[in-house]
């Protein structure tokens, strides 16, 4: 069997940046496997301006983004492998991938990074009621036609979810020649950026109706109409409020999900909250070896982020394959009051202590809040912060100092203290 | 009179409280940083907004070239400036920075590509 020191699956900005920093740590034998054709990922259909502020002090367009990362990864000759699907990988490491060239190749890893990326949740994880004619898309599926293949999928367009791709997608479409007539969100708040309300919905009065929904898609083999309807606290749809707007494409922006299907191969273990893999301070799962790093691991706002996330997954596989002995003991850290989830999951109880940073979403709009990271109890780490939204999330940095704290303790707690939140 | 704005220079989105009773000196807060302060002025003078599309591309591994404005043109301008596009053909190679629309609409800025797509 064919042996690589590190194989990275995914060439998107996850597995681009864990390639560049593992590079740069000293590995030279790096594999990146990629199913599309050409390097860069989810970026080359985001076309759209607002990438690379923190990474490169400059605002990029998605491809030009890419196109830096891959620029490196080219100038230090890491090997990569484009139309190559890993259909499997296990648990000792052993990678399975197929394409058209190499045929079914199996490899044999050191270290493993899972940087796969997440799909948009379809129309059957909602479950819409009606027709199932043509004219319903997701919003990233609308976007690589409209942007890579130059084809308009529809003229008349109500769009699901306020994430960011549906309203980037708004604006888009309008941009081609499509009417958009309303955005519609279930929550009584957006999951997207400020920002994009304001320049891809408010500047061409594009309406966003909170606390609806889609109730029913009409027409017969293309979709003629939806049916919204408010929803109540409950977030159950209102009979009296449904109204039809005549329409002939939904576009589906409602959530990401970390694609986790080769992890699930490799008996990695997930996170019910976010999806991905549970992880610790490494980015490395309960499975030796192997790490996971950007969408996969959990939903990002910002490329910005995964890029920083994916470099620290680079650099602990090659500590890993160097020999440096991880512990087994692992303690876990408890979110509450708010606090959703925690990426990294857990902390190994050893005695390395560094700058760590953590990233987290809170489940509701919360106002005038601190957040705290308490140790035993302690409070180790307070940041106040005049809003959090479940669709921003936090980023918080702790000192090796702070570190050994929350290492030597037996419970580690991130939570919201709520001060006059009215 | 004093309005809430949100700034859309970056991802962060900051909440800007701004006076514009003297449309002279005009007052911001609520910004973490200097372009918060540009952009509320801008905004209540002369709005702008960058505008980025694809177009065509023949001859290359890939059927379209993203493309964006160098930098903000009048926000007035986003629909004449992409009427521009249309009327435009591409042929590979096409880099990063090409300049694919000069002087969009008489505003002094271009459109640039923002792909690499080379020659089959």
């Amino acid at each position: 069997m064919k042996k690589v020191n590190l194989v990275i699956v995914g060439g998107g900005p996850a597995g681009l940046a864990a390639a560049k920093a593992a590079y740069d740590a000293g590995e030279r034998d790096i594999l990146i496997l990629e199913r599309e054709a050409e390097l860069g990922g989810i970026l080359n259909q985001c076309i759209h301006n607002g990438f690379g502020l923190h990474t490169f002090k400059e605002e990029l367009t998605g491809p030009e983004y890419a196109a830096r990362y891959i620029e490196e990864v080219k100038k230090r000759n890491i090997c990569y492998k484009l139309e190559a699907t890993v259909i499997d990988v296990s648990k000792d490491k052993v990678v399975t991938y197929v394409s058209a060239t190499d045929g079914l190749v199996q490899i044999q890893s050191k270290a493993l990074i899972l940087a796969c990326g997440c799909r948009e949740r379809p129309r059957g994880a909602i479950n819409i009621a009606g027709m199932r004619g043509a004219g319903v898309f997701s919003a990233g599926t609308a976007q690589k036609l409209v942007n890579i293949d130059g084809y308009l999928p529809g003229k008349e367009v109500v769009i699901l979810g306020s994430g960011d791709i549906g309203l980037i997608m708004a604006r888009r479409m309008t941009f081609e020649g499509a009417h958009v007539k309303a955005v519609v969100e279930l929550m009584p708040y957006s999951s997207g950026l400020n920002r994009n309300i304001v320049q891809c919905l408010n500047d061409f009065n594009i309406p966003l109706y909170f606390s609806h929904t889609v109730v029913d898609i009409k027409g017969g083999d293309r979709v003629e109409g939806v049916v919204i309807a408010q929803v109540d606290d409950k977030l159950q749809p209102i009979k009296s409020t449904e109204r039809l707007i005549e329409c002939d494409t939904l576009l589906l922006s409602v959530g990401l999900l970390p694609e986790n299907e080769l992890a699930k191969d490799a008996d990695v273990v997930l996170s019910p909250t976010t999806g991905g893999a549970v992880v610790d301070e490494n980015l490395m799962t309960n499975v030796d070896g192997v790490f996971e790093c950007g969408n996969v691991l959990h939903v990002h706002d910002l490329v910005d982020f995964v890029s920083a996330e994916s470099e620290n997954a680079g650099k602990s596989a090659v500590d890993y394959i160097n020999g440096i002995q991880l512990t087994k003991d692992k303690n876990v850290i408890v979110c509450t009051n708010g606090v959703r989830y925690c990426v990294p999951t857990v902390l190994n109880k050893d005695e390395i202590y560094a700058e760590q940073s953590f990233k987290m979403r809170v489940a509701n709009v919360f106002k005038k809040v601190e957040l705290a990271v308490f140790a035993d109890g302690v409070k180790v780490y307070g940041r106040k912060r005049p809003v959090v939204a479940p669709g921003e999330m936090e980023n918080i940095k702790l000192t090796a100092e702070q570190m050994k704290v929350l290492k030597q303790a037996k419970t580690v707690e991130i939570t919201l203290i709520k001060g006059e939140n009215k | 009179m004093s309005r809430e704005m949100i700034c859309i220079n970056c991802p962060m989105g900051c909440r800007l409280t701004v006076d514009d009773s003297d449309k002279n000196n005009i007052q911001v807060s609520g910004n973490t940083c200097p372009r918060g302060v540009t952009y509320a002025v801008n905004e209540i003078t002369a709005p702008k907004r960058m505008v980025t599309g694809s177009v065509a591309v023949e001859g290359g591994a890939v059927a379209m070239v993203s493309v964006k404005t160098r930098e903000a043109i009048p926000k007035e301008l986003i629909f004449d400036s992409l009427e521009q596009l249309k009327s435009v053909k591409l042929t590979a190679p096409v880099h990063i920075g090409d300049i694919v629309v000069s002087n969009v609409c008489g505003c002094g800025v271009d459109f640039i590509a923002t792909k690499n797509v080379e020659a089959l």
